[in-house]
């Protein structure tokens, strides 16, 4: 980023990105109760930033896993509202072709290779991947998001030693939203800033503002950077809240009160757009017409999304087999 | 399904049949597969170090330097990882030491492997082979010693195959890589030294079970260590006049229900040889398809299987009980005669 007109330029599509990703789960709720969307949704609303300035520092060829928890990433790495609502909508449009739902927003050409709805699974796979890179000598890296809930589960840990041991290029990013589901972090967590468990691996492990997509970003950029120039893999803890509770039917009533509002005070979009605002770059006015521009979309695509056809059963008989 | 039929490639050694043990056989078809596609990787524990734990890889890590790769003990991750050597241009092959240790994996052999190209519409294909040291017979005790090869049957998106002699280890284990699917390939411990002729090149159709011999009276279906004790069966029944025929199931997943319907509709009858609990198992599914269809049975069809609710224990004397016997089997196959 040494041009500073692409510079500013990028963080403006930040803010585009960061607005999509709100308002585009804003209007799941809504179909959700118009019963367009069924089952469940885990919403990453509050997270933007960690999805959107993570996301920015890939580049070509790199590829990264997320979770069920993984509208925001698949929506920064370009999946279209209009693929990520057919997809919810059980739509052949949808970018699994409506049969893999909210768990499973994936597009291996953006190098979206996976979303998982186990936790702890991305993990390995991403490992995996950077291996291969590795091994064939391809210039790539591989990030993996996952949640603080993840940090206990055994594929945490397997991961982190297997990708230090091999010196892989990834980098493995906790989404450290204070809840493991419903259970506060403290309740089931030994370790209070949860990088600090990249030390018995000897990797970095680096608490980050996940409020602040420019110090997001800058922070894996250079994780991710220094992984695929042989540097070794990376633990960062984006410290960050999600507004919603864990899943749709979840009103999160185990938070404490004034937590939520505490952390709106720090909201990553009003955050970014304050710091455009005050840089002189993108003035109140243009960031209200770019709400307005990105709610417009959202609601024409779901409404284009709702006009898709559905496969049979039997036409989802080829996804089963490759061979 | 789909059926690999292609031949193998002109480069390669025309097939002459060689003798080699069971162990050479599977050491054989991971350097021909190693040598012909450059992405196929072996990783599992140990997989580097003299040879292997069964001496299966002897000499891969010299010739293929960089792609025998030993991991840490964590199946459960190192299984994540082949699938995501998988989805990005590798061909990787797993092994587990013991059958018994695949639950650890439980979580990458149930929700990830069969059904990570499924749940992203079609976007992946996922060729990993699962390498599986199988079965009774060596004295390892109860968490060493299953055959397991029924665990994960039931799983669309998964092939699994069993490997019962030289030949076809060596040949399911070349299909098995090649698949762009993921394969469980069980072998059998007690199987390792066994010798036989190995024709190099020829490489297995996925799905088929095979009559290894013919018979009229009873057909008997068996996999792995069961199939030779199973044709040895069948060599002491036909000293007594009754002529058995033996099916090599090889195929757990697909399953070949039609060439054993065809073969108990000649013979009407059926003894299922298993070296497993017969309940939820392959022997007790094929007798469930053969009960849907209108077979003129001449008598129940039974199964010679591990004793119901015993474990496999350690004293040699009591595993050779736990068992299913040579002498069971035919026993099985005179009561459904009637002699």
């Amino acid at each position: 980023m040494t041009d500073t007109a692409a510079g500013t330029d990028r963080r403006v599509g930040w803010y585009h990105q960061m607005w999509t990703i709100r308002l585009f789960e804003e209007k799941v709720q809504e179909l959700f109760m118009g019963g367009l969307i069924q089952g469940t949704t885990h919403l990453c609303q509050g997270q933007e930033a960690v999805s959107v300035g993570s996301i920015a520092a890939m580049t070509k060829g790199d590829v990264q896993t997320n979770t069920y928890r993984g509208h925001g990433e698949a929506l920064a790495l370009g999946m279209t509202p209009e693929t990520g609502f057919a997809e919810l909508m059980g739509r052949a449009t949808g970018g699994s072709k409506g049969v893999g739902g909210s768990m499973h927003f994936i597009d291996t050409s953006l190098g979206n290779i996976g979303a998982n709805a186990i936790v702890g699974a991305g993990l390995p796979i991403a490992v995996g991947a950077a291996l291969a890179f590795k091994l064939q000598k391809r210039p790539f890296g591989a990030l993996t998001f996952f949640g603080d809930g993840a940090t206990n589960i055994g594929t945490f840990h397997e991961a982190l030693n297997m990708a230090a041991v091999w010196k892989t290029p990834v980098v493995f990013i906790i989404t450290n939203n204070l809840y493991g589901e419903y259970s506060p972090q403290m309740t089931t967590t030994s370790t209070v800033d949860l990088a600090r468990r990249a030390d018995p691996h000897g990797m970095p492990g680096i608490v980050v503002d996940g409020q602040d997509v420019d110090v997001v970003n800058a922070t894996v950029s250079e994780a991710l950077e220094r992984a695929r120039a042989g540097g070794g893999p990376s633990l960062l803890e984006m410290k960050t809240y999600r507004y919603r509770g864990h899943s749709r039917t979840d009103p999160a009533k185990y938070r404490a009160p004034g937590e939520l509002e505490r952390w709106k005070e720090r909201d990553p979009i009003t955050l970014l757009g304050a710091k455009l605002a005050a840089e002189g770059l993108l003035s109140t006015e243009e960031q209200e017409a770019i709400k307005t521009k990105v709610q417009a979309d959202i609601d024409a695509a779901a409404l284009r999304a709702a006009e898709a056809p559905i496969l049979t059963l039997e036409e989802t008989r080829q996804y089963v087999y490759a061979d | 399904m789909s059926t690999l039929t292609e031949a193998a490639p002109a480069q390669e050694t025309a097939p002459v049949a060689v003798e080699l043990t069971y162990r050479e056989a599977i050491n054989a078809a991971l350097e021909d597969e190693m040598s012909s596609d450059p992405t196929v990787v072996l990783l599992g524990e140990d997989v580097d170090a003299d040879g292997g734990v069964f001496k299966t890889n002897i000499g891969l890590p010299e010739k293929f330097p960089g792609r025998v790769l030993a991991t840490p003990i964590c199946e459960n991750g190192f299984m994540g990882v082949a699938l995501g050597m998988s989805i990005t241009g590798m061909r990787p092959v797993v092994e587990i030491m013991f059958a018994d240790f695949l639950p650890t994996a439980g979580d990458a052999i149930v929700n990830q492997l069969p059904k990570y190209r499924y749940m992203s519409g079609g976007q992946f294909a996922v060729p990993v082979t699962v390498r599986i040291s199988s079965g009774g017979g060596g004295r390892f005790g109860t968490q060493h010693s299953a055959t397991a090869e029924s665990w994960y049957m039931a799983q669309p998106g998964m092939r699994i195959a069993t490997a019962s002699s030289p030949q076809a280890a060596y040949e399911l284990l070349r299909a098995a890589i090649r698949n762009n699917d993921p394969v469980l390939f069980y072998e059998h411990k007690v199987l390792y030294a066994r010798k036989g002729l190995v024709q190099r090149g020829v490489i297995s159709d996925v799905g088929t079970a095979r009559v290894l011999r013919e018979g009229t009276d009873v057909t008997i279906v068996a996999t792995l260590l069961m199939v030779e004790k199973s044709l040895a069966a069948a060599e002491a029944l036909a000293a007594d006049g009754i002529s058995a025929e033996v099916i090599d199931l090889r195929w757990i997943r697909p399953l070949d229900h039609a060439s054993v319907e065809a073969s108990v509709r000649k013979t009407g009858r059926l003894v299922i040889a298993e070296e497993q609990w017969h309940e939820g198992g392959w022997g007790a599914t094929l007798i469930s398809k053969l009960a849907q269809t209108r077979i003129p049975w001449k008598a129940s069809p039974t199964a010679v299987s591990l004793p119901h609710d015993l474990l496999i224990p350690y004293s040699p004397t009591l595993e050779d009980q736990m068992i299913p016997s040579a002498e069971k089997i035919a026993a099985a196959a005179r009561t459904a005669v009637g002699r």
